[in-house]
């Protein structure tokens, strides 16, 4: 028995060497990779991440720009050729224009899609000046109307004459950051105190365990409408908005705290914790290099389960008119609009962000799902 | 005990005491308390490996975890080179914490799942600010060859690894801040019978090479006889005997180390049957309520009544029992080797 005899693990093939290389992160991507729905809305969500960050680029009008001879028009189709232009079958993107009717007695204007009025589409058309990021000054719209004139609502306006797409692009930077702000925020105390919680023990642990027990057992939603009725009304609208996303925060971190206690707790007696601490490493370095990565996967799953959870409180806040207000457009407020029946009615497509927000809370949990499935050790 | 040690011990506990708080009052006193380790007087000498064994419970590992630091002693001083690491302070404390390794039992759990071999092994240097960057590298490098790991595979995860290896790793990882003594908690007992045997070669090499000072703490008494030059028995948190390890083996003076040889299990069949084993009855005593008199008194055949159940012994004579004089106990014999 020497010491070359054991040199070895046998050979092996390519694809095991890859196996027992493979970081977690790969590991994890490996199991999510054959999850078709997680990956899918994966694609949906980085869509819309696109959309946070290009906002003034994607849209194809500026969020002030109001069209008062177009209030509550409908969406119109994108067409691809035309054939009753008069002058035979003709390619080209457009959209027909509208005509208009006031009914005399309601003074309820009607519009008719008008083949007729041609509106030539482009892509990455010269229209309204904006800066990108705040700091680029640019004019150009990734889609619009080669006329800036001319009228082009693919998901139709609202009462006051703004084009819902427009609208739309910009209330997903605002609620999808909310979202992505408020649990970066929860995520920080609630891992940050949990670790602390579960690792130390003691008076600690149960100081923490009793505040969390507190904010649990208040129910959220007056608590969230108290702190947000009590902002003064002539606060600017960023202002708000980090309010808002703090309040929401505030209230959001406790169930993560539990979670990450409840690891700590049970891996604090682990043998590679010992050594790690009978190495000298400090606690700090013990409880965030040691112990945190091995449950990260499942934080990160649980992150992505929890954004849902805040975008939807953002939505429900600012639909009651507790949250975000006017100017400020978020999915919540573009949803308080279509809240009366008298306007719906005549104008169905105002509801399409409510649509958005199934969709992107949807694709957040499958996401979540398929982390949580492929970080799963159990299944290698 | 045997020899008397010419030279200053490397180690020497006295006295140790550690116990765990049960239960508490409304006023957060301790009203129980499990007595773990109960009065150890133990001294290791450079060089040599000091066998602990003793049945599970009986605080042999409360003691390893307590001279490495990973648990407080309640009272008793562990001197080493003229200090006494229990009054230590938590700076003090680094300086020793390199001299003093650990080998853990359970090869799964004591590696980082998260860590590659280059972390785990070097994780210790790092931590002590000692190496970084390609000295890092090299000093895992040159360890991993040690212990007989090609250091190829210094990116792979522990989980690429059998049980022999991963506690290869954990040789590796208390070895590569070049300690002079180190604390092997049942290195081998959750190895396959294969294995143990290489992975005590291995520990027996690296012995010779840095000159290291083992106490090696196990149940299984074979394990023991092969690497220990004397062996301590613990029973109930106190040492109840110590001797060279032939002359343990041959003749036990203590009826608890009689009732362990007796499970060791014999490989001759024709010589199965010459004793037959000695079957302890119960359990362990209620450590928060220990008996006067010798602990092992309630399982003991030979206890008579009267004596063993008032007075005790101290281990002067290198045994903790009053009838020991008296009785001509029966070990096992050694394998040839």
């Amino acid at each position: 028995m020497t010491l070359k005899e054991t040199e070895g693990i046998p050979p092996e093939d390519d694809r095991k060497t890859e196996r027992a290389t493979a970081s977690q992160r790969q590991l994890v991507w490996w199991g999510f990779k054959k999850h078709r729905l997680a990956l899918f809305s994966a694609w949906l969500l980085i869509g819309m991440l696109v959309a946070v960050v290009f906002t003034e680029f994607l849209a194809p009008f500026d969020d002030r720009h109001r069209d008062s001879d177009y209030t509550a028009a409908p969406p119109q189709v994108l067409k691809l050729w035309d054939t009753d232009g008069g002058e035979g079958f003709q390619w080209g993107l457009h959209v027909d224009g509208y005509t208009s009717e006031q009914d005399p007695r309601s003074l309820r204007i009607t519009y008719e899609a008008d083949p007729e009025d041609r509106v030539e589409i482009g892509f990455f058309v010269k229209g309204e000046e904006y800066e990108l990021f705040g700091l680029i000054p640019w004019d150009r719209h990734l889609i619009g109307p080669e006329d800036p004139e001319d009228p082009m609502y693919l998901l139709g306006t609202t009462t006051d004459g703004k084009d819902l797409l427009t609208d739309l692009v910009y209330a997903t930077r605002v609620s999808a950051s909310v979202g992505i702000i408020g649990v970066a925020l929860a995520f920080l105390l609630g891992v940050v105190l949990g670790a602390v919680s579960g690792y130390f023990g003691g008076w600690i642990d149960n100081g923490i365990q009793r505040l969390i027990e507190l904010i649990m057992a208040v129910p959220s939603i007056p608590l969230w409408l108290g702190l947000a009725a009590a902002l003064p009304v002539d606060m600017g609208p960023v202002m708000r908005y980090f309010i808002i996303t703090t309040i929401l925060a505030l209230v959001a971190w406790t169930g993560l705290a539990r979670e990450v206690r409840g690891r700590f707790l049970a891996m604090r007696s682990e043998e590679f914790v010992t050594s790690a601490m009978l190495d000298g490493s400090s606690h700090r370095r013990i409880m965030f290099r040691h112990m945190l990565p091995s449950f990260s996967s499942h934080i990160i799953a649980a992150l992505s389960l929890s954004i849902p959870t805040m975008i939807l409180a953002e939505t429900a806040l600012s639909w009651l008119g507790l949250g975000l207000r006017p100017p400020a457009i978020s999915w919540g407020v573009q949803l308080q609009e279509a809240s009366k029946w008298s306007v719906l009615s005549g104008a169905p497509w105002l509801l399409i962000p409510g649509a958005v927000v199934v969709i992107v809370v949807l694709a957040f949990n499958f996401v979540g799902d398929g982390l949580r499935d492929a970080a799963d050790p159990y299944k290698h | 005990m045997t020899a008397t040690p010419e030279t200053e011990p490397l180690l020497d506990i006295q006295d140790l005491h550690v116990r765990f708080p049960v239960r508490r009052n409304l006023l957060g006193r301790t009203t129980v308390e499990n007595h773990a380790v109960s009065g150890v007087d133990l001294a290791l000498r450079s060089g040599e490996t000091l066998g602990l064994v003793g049945e599970s419970g009986c605080g042999k590992t409360t003691l390893g975890r307590t001279i490495v630091g990973a648990q407080e002693a309640t009272s008793g001083s562990i001197r080493y080179d003229g200090n006494d690491l229990t009054r230590l302070k938590n700076r003090e404390k680094g300086r020793y914490r390199r001299q003093i390794r650990m080998v853990f039992q359970d090869p799964f759990s004591s590696l980082n799942p998260r860590m590659t071999l280059r972390q785990v092994i070097g994780d210790p240097l790092v931590a002590m600010g000692e190496a970084k960057g390609s000295e890092l590298e090299d000093r895992v490098a040159e360890m991993m060859r040690r212990v007989g790991l090609s250091p190829d595979y210094m990116d792979r995860y522990p989980h690429a690894f059998s049980g022999g290896q991963r506690q290869r790793v954990n040789i590796a990882r208390a070895l590569i801040v070049d300690p002079k003594l180190v604390i092997a908690d049942e290195p081998v007992s959750a190895l396959d019978v294969s294995v143990r045997a290489q992975i005590l070669n291995l520990l027996r090499e690296l012995q010779d090479e840095y000159g290291l000072t083992y106490l090696f703490i196990s149940h299984d008494l074979s394990v023991v006889e092969n690497i220990a030059d004397r062996v301590a028995v613990m029973y109930f948190g106190k040492i109840v005997e110590l001797a060279d390890t032939a002359e343990l083996y041959e003749k036990p003076a203590h009826p608890y180390t009689e009732a362990l040889m007796s499970a060791v299990p014999v490989p001759d069949p024709s010589l199965r049957d010459r004793g037959g084993r000695i079957l302890l009855a119960d359990e362990l005593p209620d450590p928060s309520n220990p008996p006067a008199g010798c602990a092992f008194a309630g399982r003991c055949r030979y206890a008579e009544p009267g004596r063993c159940d008032t007075g005790t012994v101290d281990l002067e004579g290198g045994v903790r029992c009053v009838r020991s004089e008296e009785l001509d106990l029966r070990g096992i014999e050694l394998t040839e080797s």
